[in-house]
């Protein structure tokens, strides 16, 4: 390497630190607020003593036990469900090649471009008329039957060849032995990055949460900490901060520690 | 298999996805248009067609179309420049230098948080006066701004936010594009002589070129569909500077009741995107041709 070429290398290197610093900076200085006192937080007071008092702060404040559970309860009912009727109409789409089944899969890519979000008052209407306002099965309903997972299976299932089905044909594997033995096996990887996206976007979902929750029964943590947060409620910063780090921990944990499991099932669902 | 076996057994594994799909995407797609054209129900009137008089209004309301170029600002504003950071992070990463997972990390993080938290981190930002910014400002002896409250800098700054936020995420799609390279391309154009710049512009870029546009439509669809952060930050205001289609959705419909309007304004919503995604398909359609 040349003299010139050293000196390249190490100014991008630093380049690349200062820009990793702006991007993780925000956050480390939330973190580091949540441990101080709002009054030290704001002077940026950095060997001010430490504390948990914001913790225990937010926590009495706002119930973030329950809406922890809530967003639990939310997500664990919106991704099996998303799984197992996306993998029925999947196999339906690559196996059974029913007729009429070009307009059906058309029919389900609309869903791509007009995603839930955008339908909120008229969703709000067809759940209010089934009673389920305020619930979490009500929360979760419109996005059970997901194109997106459908399209990934879809693909995953067609990229499997003829003949393994065939041995399990000749096996005596029944439809459903057959989808359950030798196409969901093989479509694992799938599975998985889906199951991180969905994850992710579910527990960070807010504005259809709102709309649908008016409980503390119901409330996931984006909305809990929405309403804790809204200007009129003026709570101190660093309680605030507190607040937020409670909300985003158990996902940003999960991701800190298969950060590359993560990383790869965002560029997966991406590329298609 | 028989064909009619094939077709019921076919018909029953699409049935439950098929339900929902039609109950929660197709169904109200369909009621919403109905619901624009008829004018809202009360106790003291029914509802009468009214054609698209609330189209008429819509086209006539000086918020719609103050909500509907915010919207087009923030697009501007914070797709090329998410774009370009995305492309020099993945370049980044996609190198072999040192402390690659800990970039990476740092780079991915803020996309795996929700809009709301991010939102919360950074009001204390653009705090006037005690926030971080105004803070700084001071040190150098510059006057401090309410960054959010004046109307001319709440949008940027909320571009600001929304790049931090979404930068990480056009990087995966970057790095997943910039793997697809194959790295004997690298070798030659060193064999050549060709300069980083040079490779990067004749070789890289142009190579990209489809996850560029993947990106571009995503992006522009997001634009649209995210709007958590007004309720913490903004709430759209001051004066709508900072208000957005989806949010103005959300107020027409369940702040002041006005269920045609808000069907109107998400059958606009609904177009616009709808053409974005057909340009899509045509685009890379286009693409899948000339390789």
């Amino acid at each position: 390497m040349t003299y010139r070429n050293r000196i390249q290398t190490s100014v991008e290197l630093i380049g690349a630190y200062i820009l990793a610093g702006f991007w993780i900076l925000p956050l480390l200085y939330a973190f580091w607020a949540a441990f101080h006192s709002s009054s030290d937080a704001m002077h940026f007071d950095i060997f001010s003593p430490l504390t948990l008092d914001n913790f225990r702060e937010a926590w009495s404040q706002a119930p973030f036990a329950r809406f922890s559970l809530n967003t639990f309860l939310l997500v664990s009912f919106i991704l099996p469900g998303q799984l197992l009727i996306s993998t029925l109409a999947a196999y339906a789409f690559v196996r059974f090649k029913f007729t009429g089944a070009n307009v059906a899969f058309a029919l389900v890519l609309v869903q791509l471009m007009i995603t839930p979000e955008i339908l909120i008052v008229q969703n709000y209407v067809t759940l209010s008329k089934l009673s389920l306002v305020d619930t979490i099965s009500g929360m979760g309903l419109p996005y059970i039957a997901s194109a997106f997972c459908i399209f990934l299976l879809r693909q995953a299932f067609k990229s499997i060849p003829k003949e393994l089905e065939d041995a399990a044909e000749l096996e005596g594997c029944g439809t459903m032995s057959i989808l359950w033995k030798v196409y969901v096996p093989l479509a694992t990887p799938t599975y998985i990055a889906f199951s991180l996206v969905s994850v992710s976007h579910h527990w960070n979902n807010f504005l259809w949460p709102l709309i649908i929750s008016n409980s503390v029964e119901t409330r996931p943590l984006t909305v809990g900490l929405g309403i804790f947060a809204a200007p009129e409620s003026g709570v101190e910063w660093s309680i605030l901060s507190a607040a937020t780090l409670m909300s985003v921990a158990p996902l940003l944990i999960a991701f800190l520690i298969f950060q590359k499991q993560f990383v790869q099932s965002f560029m997966q669902a991406g590329i298609k | 298999m028989k064909d009619s076996t094939r077709n019921i057994q076919g018909w029953l594994l699409f049935t439950p996805a098929a339900i929902l799909l039609l109950a929660f995407t197709h169904y109200p797609t369909i009621t919403t248009f109905f619901q624009s054209l008829y004018t809202n129900k009360s106790i003291i009137r029914p509802r009468r067609f009214s054609g698209i008089e609330a189209y008429e209004s819509m086209f006539s309301d000086p918020i719609f179309w103050k909500v509907f170029v915010n919207n087009m600002w923030l697009a501007v504003g914070t797709i090329p420049t998410s774009i370009g950071i995305a492309i020099i992070m993945a370049l980044i990463v996609n190198k072999a230098i040192p402390g690659r997972g800990f970039l990476r990390m740092a780079y991915f993080t803020p996309t795996m948080l929700p809009m709301i938290a991010v939102a919360n981190i950074w009001l204390f930002f653009y705090a006037p006066d005690i926030g971080l910014i105004d803070k700084v400002l001071e040190v150098f002896g510059f006057e401090g701004n309410n960054w959010l409250g004046n109307p001319s800098t709440v949008l940027p700054s909320i571009i600001v936010m929304t790049v931090w936020k979404e930068a990480g995420l056009f990087m995966v799609f970057y790095l997943a594009g910039l793997q697809t390279i194959s790295p004997e391309l690298e070798e030659a154009a060193k064999l050549e002589g060709s300069s980083r710049w040079n490779y990067f512009w004749r070789i890289q870029f142009p190579l990209l070129l489809p996850t560029t546009l993947f990106v571009l439509i995503n992006a522009f669809l997001n634009s649209f569909k995210l709007v958590d952060h007004l309720f913490v930050l903004t709430k759209g205001g001051p004066d709508n500077a900072s208000n957005l289609i989806l949010y103005y959705i959300y107020e027409t419909a369940f702040s002041f009741l006005d269920i045609s309007y808000a069907s109107a304004l998400t059958i606009f919503l609904l177009a616009l995107l709808a053409l974005t995604a057909l340009a899509q398909f045509f685009f890379l359609d286009r693409r899948t041709h000339y390789r």
